[in-house]
Parts: C-alpha cells; sequence; structure tokens
C-alpha cells in the first residue's frame, strides 16, 4: 500500500497530459501520415492508399521548389543572423557593463512580442515604396541621405526571404543572448584565472577555455531557432500574406488544405515539415540522453 | 500525505474535465440553450466591418418584425472575403452540425458543398416566391448547378470596374476613360511619361482579379463566358493574346502595394491614373474619414467600365443557403424569404453599397455610382468573377491564383497559359 501511494498519485497527475499527448500528438501525426499516402484530394471522395505517390509528385510543381527554396533562404539568414547578433550582445554584456540587467531586459523584451504583432510593425516598416512614395525604413533612408540603400525589401524576387528573416532575427536574438550569457557565465572564473597564469592572453583565455564551454549552447540555440525557423507561418502571413513571392512550406500547406480543399497534398506538405524539424531535433535528443546518461 | 492524494485527483479531474470540453465545444447551441433551439435561427455569415453589419442588423429587424416567434442568433466571424468564416463553417459542415443558414459567395464557390450533399436545392423556394422572374434569367442560369438552385443572392457586387483620376489622365492628355485594350495600353505609355504610376496594384489577389478583367475586355463576353464551360479549351489563340496584353499591361503597374485599399489610394491620392477594382472601392473612395477617403466623385476620382468590358456586367454576389440537417429549417427559410425580397434586399444593399440581385428595386435609394451601377445591371450581358468565386470553384481558383503568382516572378505568358490549361483540364471535367 506505501509502496503505491509513492507512485500512485505522480502517474494520476501525468496521466491526462499522457492521454492527450498520445491522442493529439502522436495520435494526430499518425493521421496526418496517414492521409499523406491517400489520394483523397477533395474534401468528399474517401481516398485509397497510394503510397508515396504524393511525396514525389509534389517535386513536380515548380511551387513548391520555390517554397523550399525560400525556407532555406530564410533559415540561413534567421538561424545565422540571430546566433552571431545573440552572441555578439552575450560577449559585450559579459565584459561587464554598467546597468546590465536594464539592457538584458530591452533586448530579452522582444520576445514577449506574438511573431502576429512583429509581422504587422515590419510590414510597415518594410514597404517596398521608394523616394515619395516611400514610409518605414526606406523612407529613414532616404531621409539620412542614404537614398541608394532603398530596396523593395521583401518583395525582392530572389532575397526577399533574408528581408523576411530581419525582424525574426530582431525578435529572437535577445533571447539568444540570454542563452549565452548563461553559458559565459557557467565557465568558472578559477579556469580564466588557471589560463591567465599559465600565460593566456586574453584572446586565448577565450579561444580555448571560454568558447569550448559555449559549445552546448551554440547546439540547443541552433535546434531552437532551427526549428522555429522550418515551421515559420505567422510571421509571413502578417507581413504578406499567402503570395508565391514569400511562399514557405507551412504558407504553402495552408492554401493546400483551407483554399484549394485538397487534404493529402496538405498532409504532405506537413509531413514533409515534421520529417525536416525530426532531421535537426532527433539527433539533437540522442546526443543529449547520451550526455546525461554518462553524466 | 492526504492533501497530496487529494489534489492530485483534483489536477486529474480538472484534466479530463478540459479534455471533454474541447471534444464537446462544438455543440454549445444543443445542449447550452436546450428549449429555445428549436425557435433560434442561427445565421452564419462574414459581415462585421462598417457598412456591411448594419446592412445585416437593418434585414434582420425585417426579418425580427415578420417572425415575431423567432430569435435571430448572429454567429458571424469576422475577416473581409470570409477566408476565417470558410475554415470555420467546413469544420463545423464536417462535423455534421451546420448553422441553420450560412454566407457563400454564389456560383461555382458553392460547388464544393453541393458536391458534399451538404446542401439542399432551393427550386421550391424558387418557385414559390417566383424568383426566377425577378432575378435576372442570366443570373439564375450562371447559379444553377445541375438544374438545381442551392443559394439566394442578396447583392451584386461589380468587378470590372476601371477607376481613375481625372486630374492625372487630363495632365495626361488623356480625354476620356479608355474603351479598348489597345487604347488603354496607350494611356498606360502616356501617363507614364508624366511620370506618374499608370497603374496601380496591389497584393498578388488584386492581380488575378486585373487578369479577369483583361481576359474579359479582350476575349469578349461570350468567349470568356466559354472559358467555363465542361471541356473548355484554353489554349487557343485568342487567349494567348489576352495573356500577352495582360503581360503588357502588367509592365506599366507600379510597386505592389499591400493590399487593395493602398492601390486604390494612389489614385485617390493622383500618385497613380488608373486602378482596376471591384466596387466596393467606391465606398472606400467616398466613406467619410473614419472608413474611407472623404473624396468627392467624378472630381477626386471617376470610373468607367473595365477597358473592353462595356456593356458587360462582371458580377459576384453574397449569397445564403440551406445546409442539409439545418437544426431549424423553417427558421432558415423564413430568413432566406427575407433575404430574397425587396424589402429585404432593399435594406440591406444601400448600406453594405452594393446592388440588389432583383430587377425590381427601388431606384431612388441608389445614387452617384449605385445609380450607375444598377443601370448597367439591368441591361448588361452578365460574365461571372474568377477572383471572387462565380465561375470557378475553390480548387480552381487556388491553380488560377498559383499561376498568376508564378507568372508574377517569371513574366512568361506562355507558361501563365500552360498552366492555365492545366488548371482547367484538372479542375472542369
Amino acid at each position: 500500500m506505501s509502496r503505491v501511494r509513492r507512485w500512485l498519485p505522480g502517474l494520476l497527475l501525468v496521466t491526462p497530459s499522457i492521454i492527450a499527448i498520445a491522442v493529439f500528438v502522436y495520435g494526430m501525426l499518425g493521421w496526418n501520415f496517414k492521409l499523406a499516402m491517400t489520394d483523397q484530394h477533395d474534401e468528399i471522395s474517401a481516398g485509397k492508399f497510394v503510397g508515396l505517390t504524393n511525396f514525389v509528385s509534389l517535386w513536380d510543381q515548380e511551387r513548391w521548389g520555390i517554397s523550399v527554396r525560400h525556407a532555406i533562404v530564410f533559415t540561413v539568414v534567421f538561424v545565422g543572423g540571430a546566433l552571431a547578433l545573440g552572441w555578439l550582445l552575450a560577449f559585450l554584456m559579459e565584459k561587464g557593463i554598467r546597468g546590465e540587467g536594464g539592457f538584458r531586459a530591452i533586448y530579452l523584451f522582444p520576445m514577449a512580442i506574438s511573431f502576429v504583432a512583429t509581422g504587422v510593425v515590419w510590414r510597415w516598416l518594410m514597404n517596398s515604396g521608394q523616394d515619395t512614395q516611400a514610409v518605414g525604413l526606406n523612407r529613414l533612408l532616404d531621409g539620412l541621405g542614404l537614398g541608394f540603400l532603398q530596396n523593395e525589401w521583401y518583395r525582392d524576387q530572389d532575397w526577399g526571404m533574408a528581408a523576411m528573416a530581419i525582424p525574426a532575427i530582431w525578435q529572437m536574438s535577445g533571447y539568444v543572448m540570454a542563452l549565452f550569457l548563461a553559458g559565459f557565465r557557467g565557465v568558472p572564473d578559477e579556469l580564466r584565472e588557471a589560463a591567465r597564469v599559465d600565460g593566456c592572453k586574453e584572446w586565448q583565455v577565450y579561444r580555448y577555455i571560454v568558447f569550448p564551454f559555449l559549445r552546448p549552447v551554440t547546439l540547443s540555440a541552433l535546434i531552437i531557432l532551427g526549428h522555429i525557423s522550418l515551421k515559420v507561418f505567422d510571421l509571413i502571413v502578417s507581413v504578406s500574406g499567402k503570395q508565391i513571392i514569400t511562399d514557405v512550406p507551412a504558407v504553402f500547406m495552408w492554401v493546400a488544405v483551407f483554399d484549394a480543399h485538397d487534404p493529402a497534398k496538405g498532409a504532405t506538405i506537413a509531413s514533409y515539415i515534421v520529417l525536416t524539424v525530426a532531421v535537426f531535433v532527433v539527433p539533437y535528443l540522442i546526443w543529449n540522453a547520451r550526455r546525461e546518461n554518462r553524466s | 500525505m492526504r492533501r497530496r492524494w487529494m489534489s492530485a485527483v483534483a489536477v486529474t479531474v480538472a484534466g479530463l474535465l478540459s479534455l471533454s470540453a474541447c471534444g464537446g465545444g462544438g455543440d454549445e447551441k444543443g445542449t447550452g440553450s436546450g428549449q429555445t433551439a428549436t425557435k433560434q435561427v442561427e445565421v452564419f455569415s462574414w459581415w462585421t466591418g462598417p457598412g456591411e453589419a448594419d446592412g445585416l442588423k437593418a434585414m434582420r429587424e425585417i426579418f425580427q418584425k415578420q417572425n415575431p416567434d423567432l430569435t435571430f442568433f448572429d454567429a458571424a466571424v469576422a475577416g473581409g472575403s470570409g477566408d476565417k468564416a470558410r475554415a470555420l463553417l467546413s469544420s463545423k459542415l464536417q462535423a455534421n452540425q451546420p448553422p441553420d443558414t450560412f454566407q457563400g459567395h454564389a456560383g461555382a464557390e458553392l460547388q464544393g458543398y453541393i458536391k458534399a450533399g451538404k446542401l439542399e436545392p432551393l427550386n421550391s423556394l424558387y418557385d414559390e416566391l417566383k424568383l426566377k422572374d425577378v432575378f435576372p434569367q442570366q443570373l439564375v442560369d450562371q447559379i444553377t448547378y445541375e438544374g438545381n438552385v442551392y443559394s439566394v443572392p442578396v447583392n451584386i457586387h461589380r468587378s470590372n470596374v476601371l477607376w481613375f483620376n481625372p486630374k492625372v489622365l487630363k495632365d495626361a492628355g488623356i480625354a476620356a476613360a479608355p474603351k479598348t485594350i489597345e487604347e488603354f495600353i496607350t494611356d498606360l505609355a502616356a501617363v507614364k511619361k508624366t511620370g506618374k504610376i499608370p497603374l496601380s496594384i496591389g497584393s498578388e489577389w488584386t492581380v488575378v482579379h486585373l487578369m479577369e478583367s483583361v481576359l474579359l475586355g479582350s476575349l469578349g463576353t461570350d468567349a470568356y463566358n466559354a472559358l467555363w464551360a465542361k471541356g473548355a479549351d484554353w489554349s487557343g489563340a485568342n487567349v494567348t493574346k489576352a495573356l500577352n496584353d495582360f503581360k503588357t499591361i502588367l509592365s506599366y503597374a507600379g510597386p505592389p502595394q499591400d493590399d487593395w485599399q493602398p492601390a486604390a489610394k494612389q489614385v485617390a491620392d493622383g500618385a497613380a491614373a488608373f486602378n482596376i477594382m471591384g466596387d466596393w472601392a467606391y465606398g472606400y473612395f467616398h466613406n467619410a474619414p473614419d472608413g474611407g477617403l472623404g473624396k468627392t466623385s467624378k472630381e477626386d476620382f471617376d470610373w468607367a467600365a473595365s477597358p473592353g468590358t462595356d456593356g458587360t456586367f462582371m458580377w459576384l454576389s453574397d449569397s445564403f443557403t440551406l445546409p442539409k440537417g439545418a437544426p431549424n429549417k423553417d427558421g432558415a427559410l423564413a430568413w432566406l424569404k427575407v433575404a430574397a425580397s425587396k424589402e429585404g434586399q432593399d435594406a440591406f444593399n444601400p448600406k453594405k453599397g452594393s446592388i440588389p440581385a432583383r430587377k425590381d428595386a427601388d431606384k431612388s435609394l441608389y445614387t452617384d455610382y449605385l445609380e450607375w451601377d444598377l443601370a448597367q445591371w439591368a441591361n448588361d450581358k452578365l460574365a461571372g468573377s474568377i477572383q471572387h468565386g462565380v465561375v470557378a470553384n475553390d480548387a480552381w481558383k487556388t491553380a488560377i491564383t498559383e499561376a498568376v503568382g508564378l507568372f508574377l516572378q517569371s513574366k512568361d505568358p506562355a507558361k501563365l497559359q500552360q498552366a492555365l490549361v492545366e488548371a482547367a483540364k484538372t479542375n472542369n471535367q
């Protein structure tokens, strides 16, 4: 009885969430994959099993190629930009700055805003009007005498998605900074002291002592940003809606399901998104589990 | 120890309750209002904006007066053109929990629901109210699907309107609005020389909107209407020419704006000469500054049929339907009768800024643009809009939108035509 008393309350406590996750996460995922392997291309027909046909035929569609390319450009610029900026901010903070708490709050604060609000503001900031039509950033550049820097932002056909990453960087780099700052603070002072006693120059202390300590933090940040970036939807929709010029897989999926009423196609795109995210996350989870076992 | 037990049980129960609440969220009408459910009429629409919500309210008052024993339940979901409302609606219909009546664009947009067997035919209502005599014959033809009518059109909007700024035209030496596509292209070039934006455009869907007017203007009404017949051929030379015209016209377009309003505003402000947009732009131009731009018609802005389409009315319409298994069918029919009546339509439309589908409307209620609109509706040939769900069903329309979006990148009309041919083949059998 007393043994039951030990584990039963705990089990009861987590049971609802286990059931909810089993049904609403893994059950739905399974259902989605099943749907993706049928030919149910409207909402009425029953749909027969067709294997991986949908997964192959998607690559014949020009729009899919474009949205994948956009997702890659966005991910590279966003993850790279947020890591670099977040690292730089943390590095400067770590050097000791007056009113650090205040700065930390300021940089972290954008994270409290939803991507939708960010998108609405940046849609205006990144308006493509120029010269007399300029508003937002182009107006600012024009006013500063830097008119030649005015550009079309997210409407640029080749690099629009890089511009689209700017609001995301703005929003997430504070969070990356907080991660890195914790990483910097986790380096024991004794190690730094010892290195200095051994005759390390300051940059060598960083190169050989501090940066190696940041590797796990960098990896965590990479995973977190990577999966946000591959699933990005709200930001894109609030900046430009569902236009091809900024199409990404998640938006394409929405159009396939709710505009074209093609459940199988939508499920196929959703499967690709899940699989891509899994490629990022699963190795990380394995690596993490191994590390925890070791310690 | 005991307290831990109790809290664990409490949390578990709370968790299970919230789970079951998720499952039962859809049918609050059945359980919540109990007895009143039979008397209540749930009307599902996306009329929440200024003007349209007032129109709905006016129609609702007539409904209440005529049916004192029924309660009107307004299930409106915000969001222009109904994207969000339709997403919610399709989940309700799939769960077989339809509202008593719902709003939908008349025409092919309803085909999905019809094929899924979600709608009741309204032929008997049409016969009872003699609606075939008061709606234009072509309208009834164009919303008939396999011999049945499934919706009651409440209002009519016009898609093929060319809005222009008279002052900008005068500066460019243009005497009158262009009558044909060729004149339009000449005029665009003339405006370009003055340094103004010849043609303003908004986001992607406004370009699809532009394309439907150019197709209609270049092909002519009969050839355009023939494109939507079963097995129609999109690969003809006339379509090639129309798409080349479209490309030429688009080459005079200014930088794309965020939506139709900023594009229309460029015309009203005198930054751009022309804009092709539906007649909801009139309300935006004309209304007082809290909901519009407060401009004077014929002076700050003017309109004409879009080039090459004079004598043809490219229409779109909001309509109400009767879903299968509506909880209160008699109530829904009572609502449809109000929506179809002269009184109901004349109450709704002046407020919404559209015209009634009926031919016998009270003309004195419609002034300025609407007066012109009403006269055109009475006399013109009719053609259905692509972008606004009349001629192409959702899947087809999405394919066309996608083709136009890709064309904006490639600028290759041959590829656009190929994509349109494919879209017609897959979706029009």
